[in-house]
């Protein structure tokens, strides 16, 4: 079975931000919540890298782990997806994880936050695949296509690939080695515990 | 009406341009295909390569691509080019290899920040701040609090608490009044006093429960009622926690200006410690409250209002802190909050079936005479003096049948 993970080669990403409304139009994302985003680091300085970031459906995800009402699951496919029926948007997750991923509609009056929404790597949720309710609570489901997630897919210079981790790790590593630089799979050694050596 | 004139001899002309304008295109079109395309009566297969007309590649009507002046040819030959690069003033020295630029590791930068601490931050065009933290390694010491931690301290409080007090229940029983029943009572908290304690106490209980269910009800709960209950009944929880959180602040600052000034710490409160304290022999002399019970109302007023400080941050998230800042905020909520939950069970259980006569002094407000007599004799002592004063006669009263 295929690990299903992300990576963003930070040396391709020209900050186009074409993932992130990619993701909002697929999904019919509202207003205030941005599954994907794109983060400038040393913004104007020497070293400066733009990465685009989402869920990274971690390896033993610290959101399912601090979930007081166990609202997450994972896929065969090494996904961590949620279910909004179960989810009382008590904003743990977002405390717990490292990149940020979990979004909620609204901010905050007396901690009612809304059901929280993240990325689902295209893949919905619990409900039926490809069904109205699916795509009302959680977006497109491209996965159950056949697809993969539409913000990689859509990437102009291919920095944000997506796919089974050895396969993407090996695209990753012959562009390095042909090019002769590379700042590395940013967020792996947080969300798999291992990095793509070069 | 001379205004509908001219609108009106605007439509016509506008009418007539609309119909014009196709017409005159349809002209074009025909006179196009008069000069370009197949003339009527040519062959009906045409050569493959297509005749070239005026200005599309023929030789004649040239146009000059530049206006600049063409330079004569024919003439003096330029220099021909050097054989060799020339030599440099000043050597080039080789750049250095990407690897030794300085350049950004993702590698490095995230095993420092797990090591060291600190996040990795960056700029986004997104209006929430909080977006542009790109990595913050804390959760992980953060989910490592929640779920061991505080799991098993709180778990240690209350559990702990609960089978110290059975035993206690067990061994040495209840505290009965030594010396019985008098009979005669005396008031001891007022109306506001008492109708405040429950109003706080009925949200502790609530606050508490909901609470716990936060920490443990995944793991206690939702397996017995199922993933549906247990979220309706965790929503309905954490609104509740919310709530009550107001009526349970509002009676702290009852019991801060209705017990403050009882609770000072005094001289007496240092000889009943000495003399043992709630396990002393006899009955050391207290005021209106002893040296636990002040111990208690202050850990009460501190850890409650910490308790409710870290909460409201909660509740309000993000608005005066960010992640790292939340995560405090729970840290010190849960913590304070179990700690708080074991001192309380306490307190009721001394409250309650732990001592005879003690219960009716926040259900009634009256305490019995010999009771009042044995936990808070200086109390007692000051009460009886007021009300001796009150019923004194006035000075210079003489009594009936004096004269």
């Amino acid at each position: 079975m295929a690990r299903l993970k992300f990576l963003c080669d930070a040396d391709r990403c020209i900050e186009c931000n074409a993932c992130v409304t990619a993701c909002k139009n697929e999904h019919e994302v509202p207003w205030g919540i941005n599954r994907r985003r794109v983060v400038t680091i040393n913004d104007g300085k020497p070293g400066e890298r733009s990465i685009s970031m989402a869920c990274m459906h971690c390896t033993d995800a610290p959101c399912a782990a601090v979930c007081p009402v166990a609202c997450f699951y994972g896929t065969a496919d090494g996904l961590v997806l949620h279910d909004k029926d179960l989810c009382i948007g008590c904003g743990y997750c977002f405390y717990a994880c490292p990149f940020g991923a979990p979004q909620y509609p609204r901010v905050g009056n007396f901690g009612g936050r809304g059901k929280m929404d993240k990325c689902t790597y295209c893949a919905g949720g619990p409900q039926q695949d490809n069904s109205r309710v699916e795509y009302t609570q959680y977006g497109s489901n491209r996965i159950a296509e056949g697809k993969l997630p539409l913000c990689a897919e859509m990437c102009s210079t291919k920095a944000l690939l997506a796919g089974d981790g050895e396969i993407i790790a090996s695209i990753y590593k012959e562009r390095v080695q042909r090019r002769g630089f590379g700042s590395g799979a940013w967020g792996w050694r947080t969300a798999y515990k291992e990095t793509v050596t070069t | 009406m001379s205004r509908s004139l001219a609108l009106r001899a605007g439509g016509a002309l506008l009418a007539l341009a609309l119909v014009a304008a196709p017409a005159a295109a349809q002209q074009q079109n025909t006179q196009g295909q008069g000069t370009e395309g197949p003339a009527g009566g040519a062959p009906e297969v045409q050569s493959v390569v297509p005749e070239v007309g005026d200005g599309r590649g023929g030789m004649n009507n040239q146009v000059p691509e530049t206006t600049e002046k063409q330079a004569p040819t024919g003439g003096e030959r330029p220099a021909p080019m050097r054989e060799v690069a020339p030599t440099p003033a000043a050597p080039i020295t080789a750049p250095p290899p990407n690897t030794a630029r300085g350049d950004t590791s993702a590698d490095e930068m995230e095993l420092q920040r797990t090591l060291r601490g600190g996040v990795i931050e960056g700029r986004t065009t997104l209006p929430d701040t909080a977006a542009a933290i790109l990595i913050q390694p804390e959760g992980r010491d953060w989910r490592e609090f929640r779920n061991q931690w505080l799991f098993w301290i709180g778990a240690a409080a209350v559990v702990g608490t609960v089978a110290l007090l059975a035993l206690t229940f067990l061994v040495s029983g209840r505290k009965r009044i030594e010396a019985g029943r008098s009979g005669r009572s005396i008031l001891r908290f007022g109306v506001l006093e008492r109708v405040n304690h429950w109003m706080v106490a009925v949200s502790f209980v609530l606050l508490g429960l909901s609470g716990l269910n936060i920490t443990y009800g995944a793991l206690a709960l939702r397996p017995i009622i199922g993933p549906e209950a247990f979220t309706a009944l965790t929503f309905w929880g954490q609104a509740v926690h919310q709530y009550l959180s107001f009526p349970f602040v509002l009676g702290l600052f009852v019991m801060v200006a209705v017990w403050l000034r009882d609770n000072l710490p005094t001289k007496v409160d240092i000889a009943w410690i000495k003399a043992g304290g709630p396990v002393a022999k006899g009955h050391p002399p207290a005021g209106r409250f002893n040296a636990a019970q002040k111990a208690l109302y202050w850990f009460t007023m501190g850890g409650g209002g910490l308790v409710a400080l870290s909460g409201y941050v909660l509740m309000f998230p993000f608005t005066v802190t960010d992640v790292g800042g939340q995560q405090w905020a729970h840290i010190v909520h849960g913590l304070m909050a179990m700690v708080m939950i074991a001192a309380i069970l306490g307190h009721a259980y001394i409250g309650s079936i732990g001592m005879e006569g003690a219960l009716e002094a926040m259900s009634t407000g009256r305490v019995d005479y010999n009771w009042a007599k044995e936990h808070h004799s200086l109390w007692l002592e000051q009460e009886t003096a007021k009300a001796r004063e009150a019923v004194a006669p006035p000075s210079g009263a003489r009594a009936v049948g004096a004269d």
